[in-house]
């Protein structure tokens, strides 16, 4: 009525909380979507392989980065290839 | 550079955090110690030991960034370089975080000293973030440590727990058991100290909890509404704004790296009438 309340205002941290775990959460409860970090190493040596075939590569040659997001979640793959290319 | 041996840098410092108890401040203070490290220029990595119930990673705010964790390292699904997850504000800060799926078994010895003895390489300190309790992730946790900081609250189960704790640091360690070395350096740190309360009486003195456990101590760290608000942020309270708990957080960092800095009890300002009637969001 006068432009506050007897209820204490919200932190803003408190919210900042809430919305990460829903975010870890959904995330941990769905298995991530494809994405089960328990699935990583997997892909990360089927990605060595296939690159393997055709450039010789070493096993620390692969990055992957995720950042886990509300709507989506983004995997960032880097593989770092020696000097050239051994492209014709 | 030449490769000669005696001139090789310093090998890192490996300094479990660690108290029985839970619900104590481990957490809070692996992050706040590895965070202040960081920032005096120190390279820095915190360690998750609490397989299974991973939570480093979110008072550190790198949740969503987890990709490879400390098991995968161990069984050779993932390299180091891989699992580490660089700080976005300290260069010189890195985490590693557990697994939340396996359980406490994957942690062998012989695997966490060979994660160690790489990490010894690349960094000043190792700060291990040790599970409650005393079963295999924590003695995982504390197994190769040079030093420890045995976080307590000023309360009965907690400086109990932290003694039953302190001996094991001197009975089943790494260094415990080889000959010729020296014991782990244990000190405590207390935590939540509210000094209202012991003014009153109702909780230790610093002096009581020492009298107890009879071993030096390595900082203060009062009760403080900035914890749980860096919790809620995913910032390590060092890097929060300025409080009670940040300022002992530092002193004790001071400390541990052999600064002489005086013993002090900080306490947030209690807010006055004005302040709270203009409360600002915190």
């Amino acid at each position: 009525m006068f432009g506050f309340s007897l209820r204490p205002r919200k932190a803003a941290s408190a919210n900042t909380a809430k919305e990460r775990l829903q975010i870890l959460l959904a995330h941990e409860r769905s298995g991530s979507g494809g994405a089960r970090p328990d699935c990583l190493p997997q892909l990360q040596r089927e990605i060595l392989e296939v690159i393997r075939r055709h450039v010789q590569i070493g096993d620390e040659a692969i990055d992957i980065r995720m950042e886990r997001g509300d709507e989506l979640s983004s995997l960032e793959i880097n593989i770092e290839f020696p000097g050239k290319l051994g492209v014709n | 550079m030449s490769k000669d041996l005696t001139l090789e840098e310093p090998l890192g410092k490996v300094i479990v955090v660690t108290s029985g108890k839970g619900g104590v401040g481990k957490t809070t203070t692996s992050a706040a110690v590895g965070a202040e490290l960081a920032r005096r220029g120190h390279k820095t990595v915190v360690i998750d030991f609490d397989v299974g119930l991973r939570n480093l990673d979110m008072i550190m705010g790198c949740e969503r960034r987890v990709v490879f964790d400390f098991i995968n390292v161990i069984q050779g699904d993932a390299k180091l370089k891989q699992a580490l997850i660089r700080d976005r504000r300290l260069e010189n800060l890195a985490v590693l975080p557990t697994s939340q799926t396996r359980d406490k078994d994957a942690l062998t010895k012989a695997g966490v000293e060979k994660v160690l003895d790489e990490l010894r390489k690349e960094f000043d300190y190792i700060i291990c973030d040790s599970p409650a309790g005393i079963e295999r992730g924590a003695q995982m946790a504390m197994h190769f440590a040079d030093e420890a900081i045995v976080v307590t609250n000023p309360e009965v189960s907690s400086v109990r727990d932290s003694d039953r704790v302190l001996g094991l640091l001197n009975s089943i360690t790494d260094r415990a058991g080889k000959t010729g070395a020296e014991p782990v350096k244990a000190q405590v740190l207390i935590t939540r100290h509210d000094k209202s309360r012991v003014d009153s009486g109702e909780m230790m003195t610093v002096e009581d909890v020492l009298e107890v456990l009879a071993v030096p101590l390595l900082g203060i760290i009062p009760e403080s509404k900035a914890v749980l608000r860096a919790s809620n942020l995913g910032v390590p309270v060092v890097l929060d704004d300025p409080s009670a708990a940040a300022a002992a957080y530092e002193d004790a960092v001071g400390r541990l790296i052999g600064e002489q800095i005086e013993m002090r009890i900080a306490a947030d300002p209690r807010r006055g009438l004005l302040q709270r009637l203009f409360r600002r969001a915190v």
